[in-house]
């Protein structure tokens, strides 16, 4: 395993209000790294510093630095360093056009123009969200028209189709059903293979399910971070231990 | 009183007054197509004026309102829409614009004739355009400015935050965002501003009195620095100005400026709907 993005004394503020202070961590290649805790504990907020989504809201700053394989996000074109990470966010947003349309809205703000690639992208993409049997016939049918579990599989392939190396998934399974949350997860575990995760997730069994390490945030802090099977089981704080045992939050 | 009694006069009320509010609207269609209907002839519709207006027809002054509209439509249009653009995606939320955004409000509030008065300075005697359809076109550009800027505005502020969200996430620059996941959707609302503000265009007089509007001329215009007829200020002109005009001439005139008005705000409600039915958020 080696560090896939290393976070060096982050903290972030909204207008004077700090939402994460001093966090310092390491996402390894190739993990499904969870991040748990209550409201208001800075969790969405890291999550959205990673790809910079964070620069879009008014009075945001930050301090410290996050390093993509050794490179500073603030260093990477951010149109690019969006491409590198993509996101999930906790509704399904399809962008009011077709199947097809939607997963080649990436490449194709990248420049990718042949009609031949663009088809092979929608293809595998769907195929790597395992959505392409729900929708090979229909790809042309309007991307609004699935049922949400779809609509969510279909954000997954788009933001594939952006060949990332790192997907971030914001609540990803909060507007879902149990047996579309389910194939969430799977896909999620499946891709865990070929990219790097970071889930923030206010379902606690989830990170369990899924995670390989976790992480507790409270109030703007990182409380613990280790293995998920530790932190279920002998976690050193005992707020964390509150937490994940359903105590409070 | 019992709530059912209560309820019925307050409904009885409101749809009394509904009434009212359309009645005028009726009863102005009403007469002005009875006493103006005879005159629409094809010899009125594309034929030029003769014997002092009394007889011939109106050629001159429908083309002219047309190429008015035309003319002040390519100037407004993509100013106002590109000034929305820059207003909604790229300008803070500061001193300055909230600015510039009470100006374009407090223009739509000014009276037409001092647009006219300021086209005249500006555009008739300062860029010595003279009296001419640019000068007409660009006082009536003006005009409709604010029209077209608000409802651009209302129409990009009314696409959903998650559309540019979505797009920036997925690495688009934000001119790409604003091209590809906002103006598609934003258009029947700016398509819709426009054409309202086409109509406004086609029908005011003050705006056209000083800058382009000719009394009586017996060619149609060679060039966009000649003078016009335009049919909002010959219906003033054969109403008021000249005596013993026929009435059905008076009429017909008013006549086709209201269906051309009317027209241009049908089609903007059609096309309104046309693209609400195809909205899928």
């Amino acid at each position: 395993m080696s560090t896939h993005i290393a976070v060096r004394d982050l903290s972030i503020f909204y207008n004077d209000s700090c939402a994460l202070k001093n966090l310092t961590l390491d996402i390894q290649r190739n993990e499904i790294f969870s991040i748990i805790g209550p409201a208001n504990s800075g969790k969405s907020s890291f999550l959205q510093c990673l790809n910079r989504l964070n620069d879009l809201h008014r009075g945001f700053r930050k301090t410290g630095s996050i390093l993509l394989d050794d490179m500073d996000t603030g260093a990477i074109d951010v149109e690019e360093l969006r491409a590198r990470v993509g996101i999930v966010f906790a509704l399904p947003f399809p962008l009011p056009m077709s199947i097809a349309d939607n997963i080649t809205y990436g490449p194709r703000m990248h420049g990718v123009r042949s009609k031949a690639r663009l088809d092979e992208i929608v293809e595998q993409s769907l195929r790597d969200a395992y959505l392409w049997d729900e929708v090979k016939d229909r790809l042309d049918s309007q991307a609004m028209n699935l049922s949400g579990g779809q609509q969510q599989r279909l954000c997954i392939a788009r933001v594939l189709a952006g060949k990332p190396e790192v997907i971030l998934f914001d609540e990803p399974t909060s507007g879902l059903d149990p047996i579309s949350t389910a194939r969430v997860e799977e896909t999620m575990v499946l891709l865990k293979e070929r990219f790097t995760i970071v889930l923030v997730t206010n379902n606690v069994a989830q990170a369990a399910r899924v995670g390989t390490r976790t992480a507790f945030f409270l109030m703007g802090e990182m409380v613990e971070v280790d293995e998920t099977r530790i932190i279920f089981t002998a976690p050193s704080d005992p707020r964390t231990d509150e937490y994940v045992t359903g105590k409070f939050g | 009183m019992n709530v059912r009694t209560e309820q019925r006069i307050a409904f009885t009320v409101l749809f009394a007054c509904t009434l009212l509010v359309v009645m005028p609207v009726l009863v102005v269609l009403a007469i002005i197509f009875a006493k103006g209907y005879t005159a629409l002839t094809p010899e009125f519709l594309f034929g030029m004026p003769e014997n002092g207006m009394n007889a011939g027809g109106i050629l001159p002054a429908i083309l002219g309102t047309l190429y008015l509209v035309l003319g002040a439509i390519v100037f407004a249009v993509p100013l106002g829409v590109l000034s929305a653009i820059y207003l909604v995606e790229y300008s803070r939320d500061n001193a300055i614009s909230r600015l510039i955004k009470l100006a374009i409000v407090n223009l739509a509030g000014v009276p037409s004739v001092v647009y006219g008065l300021f086209g005249l300075g500006i555009f008739v005697i300062f860029l010595d355009f003279g009296v001419s359809i640019l000068s007409g076109s660009l006082t009536l550009g003006i005009m409709i400015l604010p029209v077209i800027i608000t409802a651009s505005r209302e129409a990009l502020e009314s696409v959903p935050r998650s559309f540019r969200i979505v797009s920036f996430s997925l690495g688009a620059s934000r001119w790409q965002t604003i091209r590809h996941a906002v103006l598609p959707h934003a258009l029947p609302g700016i398509l819709t501003g426009t054409i309202l503000g086409l109509g406004r265009a086609a029908g005011e007089t003050a705006p056209i009195l000083f800058t382009v509007a000719a009394f009586y001329l017996p060619a149609l215009p060679a060039s966009v620095f000649d003078q016009t007829m335009a049919l909002p200020y010959h219906l003033y002109v054969i109403s008021t100005q000249v005596p013993g005009i026929r009435e059905d001439f008076r009429f017909g005139t008013a006549l086709v400026l209201l269906l051309l008005v009317l027209l241009l705000n049908l089609a903007a409600i059609i096309l309104r709907t046309r693209f609400r039915k195809k909205k899928r958020w």
